[in-house]
């Protein structure tokens, strides 16, 4: 997979570069608004991290800019200005997800790795989830597992149906908050880690391979285990 | 009760002592003029009748006993009204000439000046009067009693000393007038000031007190308070300042420092040294939320309420929290009651309403012990949108409930649960950009564990003909919860 990176701060840009790099990203990196632009018009990416700030170029005009050419390549916004405003306005500029700086390395690469799997599966019409035995119907709004109906709350389904999307992918926290529930602020407790306890309660108890895991240090993830 | 306040404020009770001043003033004066113009007349009564006297004197020196008896008849004979009173009598006080016909009972051993009354035990005939009168012996054992009839100027004093109680009276009357008027247009003033100082102490930092642009006294001092604010406000703004500096340039150095432990973290085979770097990681993940927080409250509070507001239905965002947070309240056995009315709506910044509510909520949680009572309500009050949040906690003592909001301000009592003393600094700042004001009170007041009950009150928001009009996009929700930061992956059912 290749990724684009326009930075100016070189710790940052470093810092992306050599994780995505472990990650089995393919990198190239920009320091600036005009050389971004001509390596995004120039080469095929699976995504673009592009910080808000850049030297003699704002990151929101190179979006528009590419997005202007057809192109629709997921774009992952940076910034210092964490206000609403700011994020609203980074959205609506054509960015498809915004980070705060600072922001942990595992954060970063749980929400690329969501926008990458989404752009590839290029339709979501599909009206049935499966993973492992667990089975999600959207049109009848029923879970069952292994054949076993489970009964779940309407947020519930919300919730499992976001984790099996991004099935095989590490979901932080923040992105559950953003995305289930659609409310971006910082919790000072983890009160997700209340309702994935529950879900978990619910689709992995009376199962024998459990399918709902606890990342440490980043999220949850929804997958089958070996 | 109001008249009763009145009476206790300083300026009246100023006004009431120069009244005194005054009062005692005017009496003097008056007694003065009393002194003055009633012995004026007493003497001038007395020197009528010296000269009287001297008259007679001449007569009786020229031509005895018997032309004094003469010209006393004579006078008698000229005054029928009997001004002048005359009466000549043998030392056994027989009556030998005069217009009353016996000595007056009670002086009879007396010489010189006396006060009687002219009735029937002296033989008067007309009605009673007052006399003042000179009397003594003559040669050879005669009495002369020689007086004027002072009833008139009786009279006079009488008037004199009723229209001095008048005036006494009025003076008073008029001075209570005047020192309550006085005092009130005082008072006033001062009510201003005092109003002004108590919603800039409830946060309304940038109010000034009114000046009147006459420069008297109260100008000056309202003046003088209006710069100590600015000079607060400025000394306020440095700190703030400063703190925000410090928690911006050491946010990035962190944030390199975190990332190079992550980098660490990734690279190392090592359990224990992953362990104690993912210890490092969130302990640095910690400061930096703490930095965030800081400088989160620093923009809103810089902010104001200029941002982008647009309706926000309350009651449903605050069901959005509950249901996020019931969860966590029943695994510690809480009692989680709401009563929501879900129609009341403000106009707002979603998010940061978001953040408000659950800081409450999560407080309320935390600090409330298993099995206590937590409380969530939205209702109307007139014009006001209520958010309230009550626990059953240990609650905050009033001598604290001032300062919970400040930076870093963490209440004695619960310095040893997890937090930043963040928290409400935030909740404040964001009610302060939706115009709400904050109470803190006891849930449970009397009781061992009072519990704590914030009160925020925001002006609701409704829809008038006219808005409705120029944005179609209402009602409220939707466009409060417009897809603008909904990310396009987001399940929506």
């Amino acid at each position: 997979m290749k990724a684009l990176v326009i930075e100016d701060d070189q710790d940052v840009a470093n810092y992306l570069v050599k994780g995505l790099k472990e990650s089995d990203f393919v990198v190239d990196h920009a320091a600036d608004g005009k050389e971004g632009m001509i390596m995004a018009a120039s080469e095929d990416y699976d995504i673009m991290i592009v910080d808000r700030m850049l030297p003699g170029m704002d990151g929101l005009a190179i979006v528009k800019t590419v997005r202007a050419t057809g192109n629709q390549v997921p774009v992952l916004i940076l910034s210092a200005l964490g206000d609403v405003d700011d994020r609203v306005e980074g959205l609506r500029g054509g960015g498809d997800d915004y980070l705060t700086k600072p922001f942990s390395f595992t954060e970063l690469l749980a929400r690329i790795e969501s926008l990458v799997r989404r752009n590839r599966q290029s339709s979501e019409t599909e009206t049935v989830l499966h993973v492992a035995d667990l089975e999600m119907d959207l049109l009848a709004r029923t879970v069952r597992r292994a054949g076993h109906n489970i009964d779940v709350q309407p947020r519930e389904f919300r919730l499992l149906e976001y984790l099996m999307r991004n099935a095989g992918q590490v979901v932080t926290r923040t992105m559950l908050l953003e995305k289930v529930w659609d409310y971006h602020f910082d919790p000072q407790t983890n009160v997700i880690d209340v309702h994935i306890s529950r879900l978990r309660a619910k689709i992995d108890k009376e199962f024998e391979t459990p399918l709902l895991q606890t990342i440490r240090g980043a999220g949850y993830m929804l997958r089958e285990t070996a | 009760m109001k008249l009763l306040s009145q009476l206790r404020t300083s300026s009246f009770q100023l006004a009431l002592l120069y009244m005194v001043v005054f009062a005692t003033s005017v009496f003097l004066l008056l007694a003065f003029i009393y002194w003055r113009t009633a012995g004026f007349m007493t003497a001038q009564t007395d020197e009528t009748i010296e000269a009287e006297i001297a008259g007679l004197a001449e007569q009786y020196r020229g031509s005895g006993i018997n032309g004094l008896i003469s010209i006393i008849r004579e006078r008698v004979a000229r005054d029928p009204n009997a001004k002048s009173i005359y009466l000549l009598t043998t030392d056994d006080f027989l009556k030998l000439a005069g217009n009353i016909q016996t000595w007056p009972e009670e002086s009879r051993s007396e010489s010189g000046w006396i006060n009687f009354t002219l009735d029937e035990s002296v033989g008067w005939t007309g009605p009673e009067r007052l006399a003042r009168a000179r009397i003594f012996e003559v040669q050879g054992g005669l009495r002369l009693l020689v007086g004027r009839d002072v009833d008139e100027l009786t009279n006079l004093k009488r008037l004199i000393e009723g229209a001095i109680n008048w005036g006494m009276g009025i003076t008073l009357g008029l001075a209570l007038l005047g020192g309550f008027l006085m005092s009130r247009s005082t008072t006033r003033r001062i009510e201003v000031i005092n109003n002004t100082s108590r919603r800039i102490m409830n946060g309304h930092l940038s109010l000034r007190i009114p000046t009147r642009g006459t420069d008297d006294d109260f100008d000056q001092l309202a003046e003088n308070l209006n710069q100590m604010l600015d000079r607060i406000v400025y000394l306020m703004e440095g700190i703030r300042h400063v703190s925000d500096s410090i928690a911006h340039d050491l946010r990035t150095p962190l944030t390199r420092l975190r990332n190079q432990l992550e980098n660490t973290l990734m690279s190392v085979d090592n359990d224990e040294a992953r362990e104690q770097a993912a210890r490092a990681v969130s302990e640095a993940d910690q400061l930096l939320a703490t930095f965030n927080a800081l400088l989160r409250i620093a923009r809103l509070e810089t902010r104001g309420n200029t941002a982008d507001m647009k309706p926000v239905l309350l009651g449903e965002l605050v069901t959005d929290a509950c249901e996020l947070y019931e969860a966590v309240a029943e695994d510690k056995d809480q009692r989680f009651e709401q009563s929501v009315d879900s129609t009341v709506s403000i106009e707002g910044d979603r998010d940061l309403l978001f953040q408000m509510v659950s800081n409450l909520i999560d407080n309320a949680i935390k600090y409330t012990p298993e099995h206590g009572l937590i409380t969530v309500e939205v209702r109307k009050e007139g014009d006001q949108a209520v958010f309230e949040v009550g626990d059953s906690g240990i609650g905050i003592p009033d001598s604290e409930k001032d300062q919970v909001f400040q930076r870093f301000y963490r209440v004695a009592k619960s310095r040893s649960m997890p937090g930043n003393g963040l928290g409400l600094s935030l909740v404040s700042a964001v009610a302060e950009i939706h115009q709400g004001s904050i109470r803190l009170s006891d849930h449970f007041e009397g009781a061992e564990s009072p519990g704590l009950k914030v009160t925020i009150s925001m002006p609701a928001y409704t829809v008038s003909p006219k808005r409705l009009k120029d944005t179609q996009t209402l009602p409220a929700a939707e466009s409060a919860a417009d897809a603008s930061h909904q990310l396009p992956d987001a399940p929506r059912n």
